[in-house]
Formats: structure tokens, sequence, C-alpha cells
């Protein structure tokens, strides 16, 4: 019980000056995302900074990784975009709920577990993919506009990527908004604003039941969407804890993360927020402003509707173009830019799944199809890889009437083929033995290879006969528990 | 050959553990390692930069600059601990004492006890370390920690080290002293040392037939025993006692209640290691 007091205390106000700072960072740099990510879903700004506020205060309690920031995020806004269109906000919200739910239970089953299956080069498409994504959403906003859009970005970007080399002081996208928002209202340029976009908040947000009818229609519904959610804020948020774990050298709690995330929007659904996950982006410019403790999550999501209630009038007329100007850099920042120059010397298996990510996410706007496929692909390429570690070699007696195999090696369904075809069957001997004692045989499709092989030899009119067999076939193992028997592994390794 | 692992931390404490280290080591002949814990590395969490903005390939560039910053500090840490080890252990050589070697370690004191305790007879440590708070009387914060989980007895060093010439066991009847009282009778390092015996606590026959069965196992060692009943709060009855008959060092079974009923009453055990000036001995 102390020791929980301690730790709390530790990861709450272990760091309290940095943590109030880098708060504030945060809490700038999420609005224009919050608002940003609602217009994606097409829903109004209030929606995502309803969310935003309630998914980082609630997290800061509830997560496993103090310092990671989680809001509305483009990943699980994209997901929604079509049961807003074909249903409406409400559907919305409870999907939320459901997402929320979903999640709790994958934490309470620990299915963090399964985030080791998402190899480094998934990972690596799933954060491209992501950083596309956001790029793309920017597009309506710069098509069919005029030029001054264009130049409003461009000096935007100027100001983000040039102010930081005067001064690190001051954040730079929070100047960005300022001198372009100026710069509008002043020669009343003719843009659109945020105000355009939707309703913002005016009131602290309240508690509320999604109005949907309970029916078993309606889950059918939400329920492909929650899933998808789920899925993809649990992914996100496990990925970019394992990026905080890495940058402040820490460990985090990967399950208590998982149930926390379910937390967050279930209760982010009641009080008419979408669904969110961590983020990547804030995560790291949270860490890259001091940002360590729950302490920042925490005040990152209060000082955000604070200064949203605040000023809600200045935010009305804030130029989209500010806004796109900061999503371009989110989604520079967030993109793998050495995953780019790595194709060339990473293996190609492992370009072809990051690839193979991006493109399924680009095409189906969908994160966890596009973790789904390179998984797969990842898995395919090592039954690939492991299938050429295997060797037969053989010996003729001195008679040459009888030939000794000696299989070594990895023997399941992807080498069965390889497997069989050295063995040479038009040789005329008396005896064949084929010795399995070195080999690995992973499953039934091996053994029945060998069966044929066997039966084969026989027909040709050779007596056949296999050795070892016993001790080939223990490497069946289906149970993941072989570790617990004792001298198991050297069973298994001594063949 | 006996051993005992002195921990030492860099605080004023440091040198009164070594002492009281060489003390046990030269009287029963045993071998020390010294052992300095650097503690779970803080990582930096100085801003890097206010700028908020995310340049491409913002997460390698943040890593590597933040890797550097803790780079730097862990070498410090490590170079002090170095030293701070080698000294302890050069000062226990010359204090007499046969066998000391230098341990360095990585990660949480408790973790380090737990490991490092295995195949140690005694354990020793500072009342308060470096972060403790001296104006305040607060024990060191790892210190509960450590009695708490070590298995072994826990010598807990006083300031300054003083020669031991006559100890105090603080009878409170539990199988914690008792373990003690059996653990000293069987051992040489009080060997000759006049012992009190203090229960705080009603004076009836039943009580002062406990304890003088308990100090008659010590007798039948050799042992000098004295026997004080007296009621009142035991830490301000054993305080009371120790100043009064120039004890050198107390022995006493240490947290035999849940840290839940200790952090809401407090702990006669911490209670009790605050109070006295001397070296403590626990047993649990």
């Amino acid at each position: 019980m102390i020791e929980f007091m301690g730790r709390m205390r530790s990861e709450w106000f272990g760091n309290v000056r940095a943590d109030v700072l880098a708060g504030l960072v945060v809490a700038l740099a999420l609005i224009p995302e919050a608002i940003a990510f609602s217009i994606i879903a097409g829903v109004d700004p209030k929606i995502g900074l309803y969310a935003s506020f309630s998914i980082a205060v609630l997290i800061a309690f509830v997560g496993g990784r103090p310092g990671m920031i989680s809001a509305a995020t483009a990943a699980t806004a994209v997901l929604m975009v079509t049961l807003v269109r074909d249903h409406g906000l409400q559907y919305l919200l409870a999907a939320t709920v459901l997402a929320g739910l979903l999640q709790i239970g994958a934490g309470l089953l620990k299915l963090g577990y399964v985030m080791r299956f998402v190899s480094k080069s998934v990972m690596t498409g799933f954060v491209n993919a992501l950083a596309i994504l956001i790029f793309m959403a920017q597009l309506p906003e710069l098509t069919n506009v005029t030029w001054l859009t264009y130049v409003m970005v461009a000096v935007g970007l100027a100001i983000i990527y040039l102010v930081p080399r005067l001064t690190k002081a001051v954040p730079s996208p929070l100047i960005c908004i300022i001198v372009l928002t100026a710069i509008s209202v002043v020669f009343n340029f003719d843009l659109r604003t945020v105000g355009d976009m939707g309703e913002l908040p005016s009131t602290l947000p309240v508690f509320m039941i999604p109005q949907i009818p309970l029916t078993l229609e309606t889950l059918m519904i939400i329920l492909p969407y929650s899933a998808a959610v789920a899925v993809v804020g649990l992914l996100e948020s496990l990925m970019t804890a394992t990026i905080v774990d890495d940058l402040t050298d820490t460990k985090s709690d990967k399950n208590q993360e998982c149930i926390g995330q379910g937390i967050a929007n279930t209760a982010t659904g009641f009080i008419g927020g979408m669904a969110g996950c961590a983020m990547i982006g804030q995560s790291i410019i949270n860490v890259k402003s001091g940002g360590r403790g729950r302490l920042s999550t925490f005040l990152a999501g209060a000082f955000l509707l604070f200064l949203i209630l605040v000023l809600g009038d200045f935010v009305r007329v804030i130029p989209m173009a500010a806004l796109v100007a900061i999503m371009i850099m989110v989604s520079i920042g967030t993109f793998s830019w050495s995953s780019i120059r790595n194709l060339t010397t990473h293996p190609r298996s492992s370009s072809i799944v990051m690839l193979a990510t991006v493109a399924s996410v680009v095409y189906t706007h969908n994160l966890a199809i596009g973790v789904l496929v390179g998984v797969l692909l990842s898995g395919i390429f090592f039954a690939w890889k492991i299938a050429q570690i295997f060797r037969v070699t053989s010996t003729l007696s001195d008679d040459g009437r009888e030939r000794t195999y000696r299989v070594e090696g990895q023997i399941f369904f992807a080498s069965v083929d390889d497997f069989t075809a050295a063995f040479d069957f038009k040789e005329a001997i008396d005896k064949v033995t084929i010795d399995v004692t070195h080999a690995h045989i992973w499953d039934i499709s091996s053994v029945q290879a060998l069966d044929m092989i066997i039966l084969k030899f026989r027909r040709e009119g050779a007596e056949a006969e296999v050795v070892g067999m016993n001790e080939a076939s223990e490497t069946i193992v289906d149970r993941l528990a072989i570790h617990d028997k004792p001298g198991a592994l050297e069973r298994l390794m001594g063949h | 050959m006996p051993k005992i692992i002195a921990f030492i931390d860099g605080s004023t404490y440091s040198q009164s553990v070594i002492d009281h280290a060489a003390w046990v080591a030269t009287t029963i002949g045993a071998s020390v390692d010294v052992v300095h814990v650097i503690g779970r590395r803080e990582t930096t969490s100085m801003p890097v930069s206010l700028s908020g903005n995310l340049e491409a390939g913002a997460q390698e560039t943040l890593l590597e600059e933040l890797a550097e910053h803790d780079r730097e500090k862990a070498r410090l840490s490590r170079q002090r601990g170095r030293l701070l080890v080698d000294d302890g252990v050069a000062r226990l050589l010359a204090a007499g004492a046969t066998q000391a070697h230098a341990r360095l370690r990585h990660g949480d004191i408790v973790e380090a006890v737990q490991e490092l305790e295995a195949d140690a007879d005694l354990v020793l440590i500072g009342k308060r370390g470096e972060a403790a708070d001296f104006a305040k009387m607060h024990l060191g914060s790892n210190l509960e920690r450590v009695v708490r989980s070590s298995r072994k007895p826990v010598l807990v060093a006083s300031r300054k080290f003083k020669p031991i010439r006559r100890f105090l066991i603080a009878y409170d009847g539990g199988p914690s002293v008792l373990k003690a009282i059996d653990t000293i009778a069987n051992g040489t390092l009080f060997r000759g040392m006049p012992c009190h015996m203090v229960l705080a606590g009603k004076d009836t026959p039943e009580a002062r037939g406990k304890v003088e069965a308990s100090a008659n196992t010590l007798r039948a060692s050799g042992y000098e025993v004295e026997i004080h009943i007296e009621e009142g709060p035991p830490e301000e009855v054993i305080a009371r006692h120790a100043e009064a008959d120039h004890i050198d060092l107390l022995v006493m079974g240490a947290y035999g209640h849940s840290r839940v009923r200790s952090f809401i009453i407090g702990s006669t055990t911490s209670e009790m290691i605050r109070s006295v000036l001397i070296p403590v001995m626990l047993f649990r």
C-alpha cells in the first residue's frame, strides 16, 4: 500500500515544473488536432475537443504509461467516417462506448501479449500509413480553394519550422496560429475558419446516454466500427507506449494501458466525445518538452478545455489554413523518414511487409486491416525462411544395396515439398533407412510426407525403415507451455 | 567464514556503516561485501525544447539527445560509486578485516538486498540515507523497505560508530526477539558483554517468568544478564534505559505488524529506531 502510494506520488508529482510546462505546450498542440480530427470524422469540433479533454484527463489516472498523451486521434477518426455519414452522431457515441468496453475486455484478457506478433516492419508501416492518412485528411482543405490558402499554409509551415531556430521557449505552432489569425482578421481575408466547421464547446461536457435504439440491429451496425476502433486504438496506444518507454528509458504496464484506454473511451462516449487513443506525435512533443509524469497528461487535457472555454471566440476565427499547416507538420513528424532510406538496406521481405501495410491502409483507410496484412505477411515470410533450414544427406553402403538418408532441420508444411524432393526414388536399392533423429517435425503435414516417402520406396520394391521417429515427433509441440516441463527445451534442441 | 553485506550510499552514514562492518568482521572473523547500489537512474526531464513542433525524424533525434544526457549522468554516478566502495574496502582492510570485496549494482536497493543476502549472515545499512531529511527526524525511506524484505538480521548503523561494550535486548516476547536471543546465545559477536533485557509492560509474575526464561538461555551461554520491567510506551522506556545504562547497541524484533496497520497507527519499530541514538540490530 505504501509502495503503491509512493509510486503514485512519484508518477504524479515527481516532475511538477517540467510537467506543467509540457502540459501547456501539449494542450496548445492538441487544440488544432482535436478540431482537425473531428472534421475528419465528420462531426462538430466540439466532439473531438470534449473527447481530447476527457481522454487525456482520464488516462492520466487509469493509464499504464505515465507521460503518454492520449486524445482524439486520426487513426480512430478515419474509421468512423462512414458510421457518422450513414447513421449520425449518436451511433458514433454508442460505438465509442462499445469500443471502450471491448478494450477493457482485451486488457482483462491480457491481450497486450498479442503485440509481440506485430513486427518492427509492421509498426513502421503503421506509423507511415498514419502519417499519410493525416496528410490525406488535409487534402479537402487544399482542393478547390483560392491561391490565398496556399500562401497562408506556406507561411504557417515556414513559421512552424523556422521559429524554433530563433527561440525554443515558445511553441511555434501557437505562433503560427496567432500570426495567421491576425493576418486573416486584419486583412479581412475570405478564408474558411474553424467556426465554419461546426459547433465549438461553450460549456463543460455533461453526462448523457447516446440516443440509440437498444436493439440487436443497432449492435450489428456499431460492432464492426467499435471492434476496428478498439483494435486500432490499442495498437497505436501500445506502440506509442513502447516509443515513450524507449525515449524515457522506463517501463510501462501494457495491460493496465489497455484497460485504461477502455475506461477512457467508455466514459468519453457518455459525455459526448468520440473515441481516441494514444498519439505518437503528441507524446513525442510531451517528452521533448520535459513531460514525464501523469500530471503532464492530466494538465494537457485540463488546459485544453480551459483554453477552449475561455478563448472560444478567438478559436472560431482561426483560419483553417493554420490548422492545415500544423497537421502537415504532424504528418511529417510522424512519418518514419529513415524507413525510406532503409528500403535499400533492410531485407526485402521486411520492406515488403512495411510497404504492404502502408498500401492496404491507404487503400482501406483502416489501420487494423493494414496491421493484419502486415502480420500475416511477416508470418508467411518467416515460415518461408525457416523452411530453408533443413538438410538431407545420404550415404550408400559399401555393397551398394542400402542407402541411409539423414534428415536434419525444420520439417513443416512449408518445407515438405523440398523434403519429399530430396529423396531419390529412381535408385534401385534393397533397403532404405531414413534417420529423422535430428529433424524437427512440427506438424501433421510433415508426418504425412514421411509416410508417403516410405510408401513410395516400398512401391519401388525397397524395404524402408524410419529411425528416430519418436525423438523427432516429440517436436510436434502444440502446447505453448513446454518450457514448464523440466528438460523439455533440451530435449527439443537436442535433435 | 560468515559473511556480512554492508550497504553504503555516500551519505554521512557510510563512514559509520564501514566502522560497524569492521567491528563485526574483526570480532567474528567475517568477510565483508561492500555494496553501493546506483539507484534507478532518473532519466533527464530537462525540456529539450518547448517549441512544440515535430521536425522530420523527431523521434530518432529526441532519442539520441535524451540518451546523450543520460549517458553522462550514468557515467558520473558509476565513477562515484566505484570510488565509494573501493574506499570502503580499503578502510575495512586497514581496520583489520581479512576479506572485503567491493560490489557495485544498478537498480533498487531492496532488489539488491534480496539478490545478495542469500549467502550472507548479516545485512548492514545506515539509519538514514542520502535523500533523507534530517530536520524532520525521518528515517531513511529505504530502511523500512530493506528490513521488511530481508530474511537476515539487519544491523542499522547509527550516525557515528562507538565501540560496543553493552547491549540491550528490547524484550516483547514475540518470535522475532526469541530468535534474536537464540542467535546471540549461539554467536560470538556479543560474547563477554553485559546484557540488559528490558520489557516495557506490566510487571506480572507471568511476564517476569518469560523474561527470566529467556535471560537464562543467555546466562547458560555465559552472558551476564540484567532484567528491567517497566510500564510505559516501549520506545520511551527503551530509550530511557539505553541512555541511563550507557547501552551501545539495541537488539529487537522488527516489524511484527502488517504494512497497512503500521501505515495507519505507525510502527513501533520505526519509532524505536528513531528514538535511540545507538545502532540497532533487527531480527524478523
